[in-house]
């Protein structure tokens, strides 16, 4: 491990590090993006042109699209238009890009928020209570739960879920969440109910399962033991006591459940129709529009990245023990 | 035994003794048998499936790819399960649908575990240099977004069998090498392991005879938490057409070719993903109850949190 000098605090060098590492991450990752698009059978410029495209034509296009520089020019070019924000343009209707995803990027975002802003509270609350009332009916109940939850893929409890609400059994909610481009998803609030419950479902066992357990270790730690024989009553102990050292922890599971949305949108939006990164990465593949697929992973994959960035940051900042460990 | 009288009859100790009892909540319930009632359950999911994939396209009534009525009719008692969005018996294609998605499981799982499980029982013996090198490199391999980058990789290079098992393999390796290496740490400290050197035993030999029985156990568990996940990812990849091309059978393509006719014929939906549940859930009570049983995981996590939560 690289000694720094003690000019700066070891949490400073701990935290500068791990920033290092992200954008390092960051990077590795633009390569790979890159030149797996790169690798992709086909030129792009027959895929904007068409089969019966001329060969001039297609030399002209190449060369406007760079595609007759070598590849770790394209590369450098790439990237800095990419870190300046030009993102260029969709291959197939010629629009640019940033105007396409902007919207989506929307959507996805109030997706997740309402996501999160329901399951975490309902997640932390049951995993506190199964924690409390551990080895009971109702703990071991909501255990078995979130086992079976967990185990289902997404587009199974997607499915499953416009089987029983919005076609099947019950026609309550629309089986297909459309929003029409250029109209806010708040214009009609019902279809964000089948995704956000999706969502919340397959997010759901795993900040419960890491709240009951890192609850149950709390619970048997030598302090809470101290602190009922000082006999302080139940609730003081459970929420100023033992609920706060649990959340260095729980600040991981939801960084990583949020980054897991990342991923797990896709499928999701997919099921449901859902104008959103997701869904736009989907039609990208399927119409083989390189820039714009480059772009979306590019993105999705830079939340991941901050996303896991920023709770190592927190959990350094509230882990009194990390402070002066080396990383 | 005056000096029990004396203590029991001190009241400040005797009051102290239930409470104390009341906030330590009872030891991690660790069931002696490994035949609960989930492991039981689990069992009987699973291996039914598993039977289903395996004898099921010998008992096709109907061939899985061929036309045989109008699109969605219901069930009658020419296709029990109805037709598809084409007219092709639901039954058959249901019967013919689930052994591409299991074995390309079963053998990326197994992949990773055994390439995951190499490199953590290396890096867990050698310590050192070496150890942070394989660590340091597998952190770069979990940083990245799984799903996203398997999604990209195989929608550019195609559908290919080995591809995704490969892909998929990758990302199992670098979570299994975590947490084999940390079995590994604490059986290569340990008195037998020590002595096995002291006398002169060759690593390889080391690696096999002592560490590889020792983190055996928690092999197994991961190599069940795998295929658990596994089988959610390559389902996943099926629904979205990226791992057999359509006239195939195969559950998640069927998912999605037939969602559009729920109304008409819910059965080319339901039973494809009635059966990839019963078969991730199984296999993830089994899993869940063999690790309990092993004792390897605090009965306290269920063991999948424990270790899956790198996977997200």
């Amino acid at each position: 491990m690289l000694k720094f000098t003690s000019a700066i605090s070891p949490l400073m060098t701990l935290i500068c590090r791990r920033i290092a590492f992200g954008a390092l991450t960051l990077l590795i990752l633009s390569m790979l993006v890159f030149f797996a698009t790169e690798i992709l059978p086909g030129d792009a410029a027959r895929v904007v042109l068409g089969r019966a495209a001329n060969e001039t034509a297609l030399q002209a296009l190449r060369e406007q699209l760079h595609l007759d520089e070598p590849v770790a020019a394209r590369y450098w070019h790439w990237l800095v238009n990419i870190c300046t924000g030009d993102f260029g343009t969709s291959l197939v209707n010629g629009r640019p890009i940033a105007e396409l995803v902007a919207s989506r990027l929307m959507n996805s975002a109030v997706l997740l928020v309402l996501t999160t802003g329901l399951t975490i509270p309902l997640a932390v609350g049951l995993g506190v209570f199964a924690a409390l009332r551990r080895g009971r009916r109702s703990d071991s109940f909501l255990s078995v739960a979130a086992l079976v939850v967990a185990s289902l893929p997404e587009f199974v409890i997607g499915i499953g879920l416009i089987i029983v609400f919005a076609t099947v059994v019950v026609q309550w909610l629309p089986p297909v969440s459309m929003v029409p481009p250029g109209t806010s998803v708040f214009a009609r609030p019902l279809v964000l109910v089948l995704p956000t419950l999706t969502l919340g479902l397959v997010s759901f066992p795993y900040i419960f399962r890491m709240i009951r357990a890192t609850m149950i270790d709390v619970l048997e730690s030598d302090y809470m033991e101290m602190a009922t024989l000082k006999g302080l009553p139940r609730w003081r102990m459970t929420f100023v006591h033992a609920l706060p050292n649990a959340v260095a922890p729980a600040i991981q599971v939801v960084a990583l459940m949020l980054a897991y949305l990342a991923g797990g949108t896709v499928m999701i939006e997919y099921v449901f129709g859902y104008a959103g990164l997701g869904q736009g990465l989907m039609n990208a593949i399927q119409s083989r529009d390189m820039p714009v697929i480059q772009v979306i992973v590019l993105l999705l994959a830079a939340f991941y990245v901050l996303v896991n960035l920023a709770a190592d940051i927190v959990t350094i900042l509230v882990t009194p023990k990390l402070r002066t460990g080396t990383w | 035994m005056v000096i029990g009288v004396k203590f029991m009859a001190d009241p400040k100790i005797d009051k102290t003794a239930p409470l104390t009892h009341a906030i330590k909540v009872a030891p991690a319930r660790r069931s002696r048998t490994i035949w609960s009632a989930s492991a039981v359950w689990g069992l009987i999911l699973f291996f039914s499936v598993l039977m289903l994939v395996i004898f099921g396209p010998f008992l096709t009534p109907h061939s899985p790819i061929d036309f045989i009525g109008a699109p969605f009719e219901p069930p009658s008692s020419y296709a029990l399960l109805g037709t598809d969005t084409v007219g092709r018996d639901v039954l058959s294609r249901v019967l013919s649908g689930g052994s591409v998605i299991l074995g390309l499981s079963a053998i990326a799982s197994m992949l990773g575990v055994a390439l995951g499980g190499l490199l953590g029982i290396f890096a867990g013996y050698a310590r050192g240099l070496v150890d942070d090198g394989i660590m340091r490199l597998l952190d770069v391999l979990l940083a990245f977004p799984q799903t996203i980058l398997v999604l990209l990789f195989v929608s550019v290079l195609g559908s290919n069998f080995w591809l995704i098992a490969l892909l998929v393999a990758a990302i199992h390796m670098p979570q299994v090498a975590r947490v084999i290496r940390a079995s590994a740490l604490r059986v290569a400290r340990e008195d037998f392991v020590v002595f096995a050197h002291g006398i002169g035993t060759s690593p390889i030999r080391i690696i096999v005879q002592e560490i590889l029985p020792n983190v055996a156990s928690p092999l197994l568990v991961e190599f069940g938490l795998r295929f658990t996940y596994s089988i959610a990812l390559i389902a996943g990849l099926s629904f979205l057409g990226l791992a057999q091309e359509p006239p195939a059978a195969n559950w998640g393509l069927m998912v999605n070719e037939n969602r559009i006719g729920l109304m008409q014929n819910p059965w080319p939906v339901l039973a494809p993903i009635i059966l990839i549940a019963l078969l991730t859930v199984g296999l993830n009570l089994l899993t869940d109850a063999y690790a309990r049983h092993a004792g390897k995981v605090n009965a306290g996590r269920s063991s999948a949190v424990d270790l899956d939560e790198d996977d997200l």
